[in-house]
């Protein structure tokens, strides 16, 4: 019988060797006229086993990782014996990190091959554009805003809401645009989903395509991540083939076709109207709102403007009810959030659960803390414009009131950890030096204020006059804070603030009291 | 001169412009596809594109020295990317970049003077649970320590 072996071409798996593994496996199966079929997936994301290779069984699939060439031979062995290795990890779905999260939107990923529709399909694709086929407009927002889908990117701003504005809309075209722009620092949900079920966003986008009347969509992928470029490409190819891009999908009326457009290293560009601009060819220089790009968005058209994550979370609404995904949560934060665990991190990875989790479960328990093995001092919630948490904060729950009321932000759910070697200081440096480089240089609080807050901080850095110069710091934050345009230069001030906020210590000199919060911007 | 790539050549760039310029939005695709073919944006290439789009001149090089991405120059035979976020900063990063550049004697942002290696930093390459991270031509590397630094580095510079 031919054994079904699944390792992913996922590019984290990748960088750590999986494309070796997966020829050694080849080789070594062919060298022994061994009957095997090698299905390239998406990851699990449980990356400090990747690369991680399965084994179809009677029981399940099963998991031995991490995997080198070099094991490949006992591998085999084991897997064509009795199954026991070293490096077994048992059934993969009873991995404990595995088992304990809510796997709605990334149920799939790291199981079905993301270039096969049909694939997709027996693993329950495509069930939620069928029933979104049978639904008018109407009754498909209803489902979409009773799920209480907030948007994925880092915003929150209800989905629902956002589509129903672009639905009512009238003009000649509309747009459906996914927000690939994954620029943050210790994200990858969007790299992982597009990387291991593309499929999930064609299906997402899709929909919101029939729901609001819109014939055209565009998914804008960062450079930075080639492989998730091809692996959409592929599928858009590969779902139009079968009928499910192009005109007439899945044998209705209606007509949804998509491009994927690459980035060029703009990290503005992950702002929605700066995308915009990019996809227009121009410039990624940040628009003034109003107009919403709901009203005047892409070619200034009435556009949908989702984070991946947000299309991805809409075929499992459409196809199991608002209910069961609003079942999920808390307070205003409905289903599910893919956490993402990185930087020094023991178990680093893709955590898919309902909103609530605390802060201290994600990085001690669920994380296991740092893998250098030192004291956790500091997590950088939300990317390079989120907050940084002190030990102190670790209380907090996973949700987006509850970390606005603590200075600080999900974003799109990347928590990086540092240890105690790290500098608070060096870090606020380079929050500011961030937002000076990549300011789209629209508006003077970021643009300028960026570039002042680096000299200032280096100031401090040097030991001179180091109240007043922090005094001018906060300063600097409370004006880009509240004068800017948009979130870059915005939000710059959550890392740099809650560094000077919790690590007081690291800034130097006599200080005087910790500042006071700053007041929310909205 | 990077490997792989073409010499400039103005009727090969007006074919590669051609061939995309009826995009809607088109001038970051042709962008990519003339840096694709070449290496990187042939300045004689700009005011075609702009020809081409109906654009000023300045839109297109405004457009071109916005991103990151488009090359003035070629760069050198091999790109090493090594990503400077924080993720990867927490993870060790900072001390990896600064080990990369004195085995390679530039800095980041630099091409060595043998033309053979270009390093460059990268603002995340996604692959943050397996930080520190970085991309060598195109192949990405994960969980970076000196030693894997150290043969990346002397891969690039064979």
């Amino acid at each position: 019988m031919t054994m079904r072996i699944f390792i992913p071409r996922d590019a984290g798996a990748v960088a750590v060797g999986a494309d070796d593994v997966a020829l050694a496996f080849e080789q070594a199966a062919a060298a022994r006229g061994m009957p095997v079929e090698i299905v390239r997936t998406g990851s699990r994301g449980l990356y400090w086993l990747e690369p991680m290779v399965e084994l179809a069984t009677a029981q399940g699939r099963v998991g031995f990782g991490p995997a080198t060439p070099a094991d490949v031979p006992s591998l085999l062995d084991a897997m064509a014996g009795n199954g026991q290795h070293a490096l077994r990890l048992g059934v993969t779905n009873e991995i404990p990190w595995l088992k304990r999260q809510t796997r709605l939107t990334f149920t799939r990923c790291g199981v079905i091959d993301p270039r096969s529709v049909d694939d997709y399909r027996a693993h329950g694709g495509y069930k939620g554009l069928e029933r979104a086929l049978t639904l008018t407009s109407d009754q498909i927002l209803a489902d979409v805003t009773t799920s209480g889908l907030r948007g994925r990117g880092g915003a929150g701003f209800p989905t629902g809401i956002k589509w129903k504005t672009v639905a009512q809309a009238s003009a000649d075209r509309k747009y459906i645009v996914c927000n690939a722009d994954e620029g943050d620092s210790g994200t990858f949900a969007d790299r992982m989903i597009m990387e291991g079920d593309p499929f999930v966003v064609i299906e997402g986008m899709t929909i919101a395509g029939i729901t609001v009347g819109a014939t055209k969509g565009y998914i804008y992928i960062r450079s930075e991540y080639p492989h998730a470029v091809d692996a959409m490409n592929a599928a858009i190819v590969a779902a139009r083939r079968a009928g499910l891009l192009g005109k007439r999908i899945g044998g209705s009326a209606h007509e949804f076709d998509l491009e994927v457009r690459v980035g060029a290293g703009a990290y503005v560009c992950g702002e929605e109207t700066s995308l915009l601009e990019s996809l227009e060819g121009r410039r990624g220089i940040v628009r003034a709102k109003p107009p919403l790009p709901a009203h005047k968005g892409l070619f200034g058209r009435p556009s949908v403007i989702n984070n991946v994550l947000s299309f991805a979370a809409i075929p499992f609404i459409l196809d199991n009810g608002a209910r069961a995904y609003a079942d999920f949560g808390m307070g205003r934060s409905r289903g599910t959030m893919p956490i993402q665990l990185a930087g020094n991190i023991r178990y680093g990875g893709l955590f898919e659960t309902a909103f609530g989790v605390t802060l201290g479960e994600l990085v001690d328990e669920i994380g296991g803390g740092t893998f250098t093995g030192r004291e956790v001092r500091a997590v950088q919630v939300g990317g390079p414009l989120g907050a940084y948490f002190p030990r102190a904060l670790f209380d907090t729950p996973f949700d987006y009131e509850a970390f606005a009321a603590r200075d600080g932000l999900i974003g799109h759910g990347g928590i990086v950890v540092f240890d105690d070697s790290v500098d608070m200081a060096k870090q606020a440096r380079f929050a500011m030096e961030f937002c000076a480089v990549e300011s789209c240089g629209k508006c003077t609080p970021c643009r300028i204020g960026s570039t002042r807050g680096v000299e200032t901080i280096n100031k401090i850095i040097n030991g001179e006059r180091v109240a007043e110069n922090l005094a001018v710091v906060e300063d600097l934050c409370n004006t880009m804070k509240f004068g800017s345009l948009c979130a870059l230069g915005g939000f710059t001030p959550y890392p740099v603030m809650s560094a000077l906020k919790h690590f007081r210590e690291d800034f130097g000199g006599d200080l005087g009291p910790a500042p006071a919060r700053l007041q929310a911007a909205e | 001169m990077t490997v792989g790539y073409e010499p400039w050549d103005k009727a090969r760039g007006a074919e590669i412009i051609a061939e995309h310029a009826g995009l809607e939005g088109a001038t970051l695709v042709i962008l990519h596809a003339l840096q694709e073919a070449f290496g990187y944006v042939p300045e004689p290439a700009i005011p075609m594109v702009a020809e081409a789009l109906n654009l000023s001149r300045a839109e297109v090089h405004g457009v071109f020295t916005f991103y990151h991405d488009f090359r003035k120059q070629p760069a050198g035979r091999h790109v090493l990317k090594l990503c400077r976020a924080e993720a990867c900063q927490a993870a060790g990063g900072d001390a990896l970049a600064a080990r990369a550049e004195a085995k390679l004697g530039v800095a980041l942002g630099n091409t060595t003077a043998d033309d053979r290696v270009t390093l460059e930093p990268i603002y995340c390459l996604g692959l943050c649970a397996t930080a520190p991270s970085a991309m060598l031509d195109g192949r990405v590397v994960g969980r970076l320590d000196e030693a894997r630094i150290d043969a990346l580095v002397a891969e690039a510079q064979r």
